[in-house]
């Protein structure tokens, strides 16, 4: 009675990790289930190895001098890694010690979305897409030569939106007030942004595109320009008074 | 009358914001489906008179949108069943909110609200807002015709009442 019998069938699963929900949908037929069962496997260890909130988890006994990058598992290394490059490329506005403390979760989420993205192309599934609590990685088409519609919540009015992003093989993140009120934090000032309700971006891997949501949001009134200079990638920027500013590659109306 | 013009006309701006996007070195269709989608007129002809009623006159959408038979049948499609499910309440900072939507040969028909309790005046104005905003914009997404939804990260308990559920909801089916 199971669906991955019928190689027609979208696969889709939903699943509560890292504090929020993952939506895994695999459009491509023939698709073992089990490449979705090892991706969600994957989010949860993710999760156990990168927790902030873990005091057991890698990370956590990192930031507290327990262990060192050495000791750690190869993928925590690489995020460290990565995290410095970022901290480098966007002028110390994405940070993993953004509060004083480590906390690598403004890369890690979108990172693990972008490698569960590989893992099912890997197991032969050229269209797909992965949703964790809003960032998004797309694969293919989200049906044979359609590409993929991510519509970006408008962060003032709740069911509503302020775009849709379209493309294929594409990464859309969004960092915001609208859910968890004010977490972002100015690395250079340690102040908490207040100009923004929230910054959208699409490219084309998720990994990058989320962390430099993070550092456009940081950045506060001054984000417009800074998504309007990256040649990979376009945005929208949404005000706190409502007011929406989007990259030029937009399509008018 | 006037704060309830204004609001209006914010709903309409709010429409004509929904835009597209370009992904870098992909030209996209974009443009066909959503201008069009954003306007009332340019609704599919069985569901126009449901949304243009619902964004003229806030109060009316009670009576008037949730019509699962008018948003139901489309051309060609009599035959397919039309499907209902219902979120669970969940308890936001804009109130108590439960949402149903109405699901025909797996697009999104009708989204209506079950429950919408507002606590504050804030809350109010954003709920009398938004009720019939939400309809008409799902209307709009369901004409964009949209695989999922990018926001800043919901709560385990946020994702119970997010569109991505219901687009998940409907993909489960």
């Amino acid at each position: 009675m199971s669906a991955p019998t019928d190689i027609r069938l979208p696969q889709r699963v939903v699943e509560r990790c890292m504090g929020t929900v993952f939506s895994v949908d695999v459009r491509a037929p023939g698709v073992d289930r089990r490449a979705l069962t090892e991706v969600l496997r994957w989010l949860h260890w993710v999760d156990e190895t990168f927790s902030t909130y873990l005091p057991g988890s890698q990370v956590s006994r990192l930031a507290r001098g327990e262990l060192s990058p050495g000791e750690c598992a190869p993928e925590v290394r690489e995020v460290l890694d990565r995290c410095a490059e970022l901290e480098r490329i966007t002028d110390g506005y994405f940070s993993a010690f953004a509060d004083g403390r480590l906390d690598p979760s403004g890369l890690v989420k979108g990172w693990a979305i972008e490698r569960a993205s590989g893992m099912l192309a890997e197991r032969g599934s050229l269209n797909h897409c992965v949703n964790g609590g809003g960032d998004v990685q797309c694969a293919g088409e989200s049906q044979p030569g359609r590409p993929w519609r991510i519509g970006l919540a408008d962060p003032l009015r709740p069911g509503m939106l302020v775009g849709v992003a379209v493309g294929t093989d594409m990464a859309v993140a969004t960092s915001g007030t609208a859910e968890r009120g004010a977490h972002i934090v100015d690395p250079h000032s340690g102040a908490r942004p207040a100009e923004l309700a929230s910054v959208c971006l699409v490219g084309r891997n998720l990994a990058t595109v989320d962390a430099f949501a993070t550092a456009a949001f940081a950045m506060g009134a001054a984000a417009p320009d800074w998504i309007a200079g990256r040649s990979a990638m376009s945005g929208g920027v949404v005000f706190a008074d409502g007011s929406i500013w989007m990259s030029a590659e937009l399509t008018p109306a | 009358m006037k704060r309830v013009i204004a609001a209006i006309l914010g709903t309409v701006a709010g429409l004509v914001a929904l835009l597209s996007f370009k992904t870098p070195g992909h030209a996209t269709g974009a443009a066909s489906g959503l201008p069009s989608a954003a306007l009332p007129a340019a609704l599919p002809a069985s569901s126009s008179s449901a949304s243009s009623s619902a964004s003229a006159s806030p109060s009316a959408t009670g009576s008037s949108a949730p019509d699962p038979t008018s948003g139901g049948t489309a051309p060609g499609s009599s035959a397919t069943t039309a499907k209902s499910y219902t979120g669970k309440a969940v308890t936001t900072r804009y109130g108590i909110v439960q949402v149903k939507i109405d699901v025909s040969a797996s697009e999104i028909t009708n989204v209506s609200f079950v429950q919408l309790t507002a606590f504050d005046g804030r809350s109010q104005r954003i709920n009398s807002d938004a009720a019939p905003t939400l309809l008409q914009q799902t209307l709009s997404a369901q004409s964009a015709r949209i695989d999922g939804v990018s926001g800043a990260t919901y709560t385990s308990q946020g994702y119970e009442q997010s569109l991505q559920n219901a687009l998940d909801q409907a993909g489960l089916k």
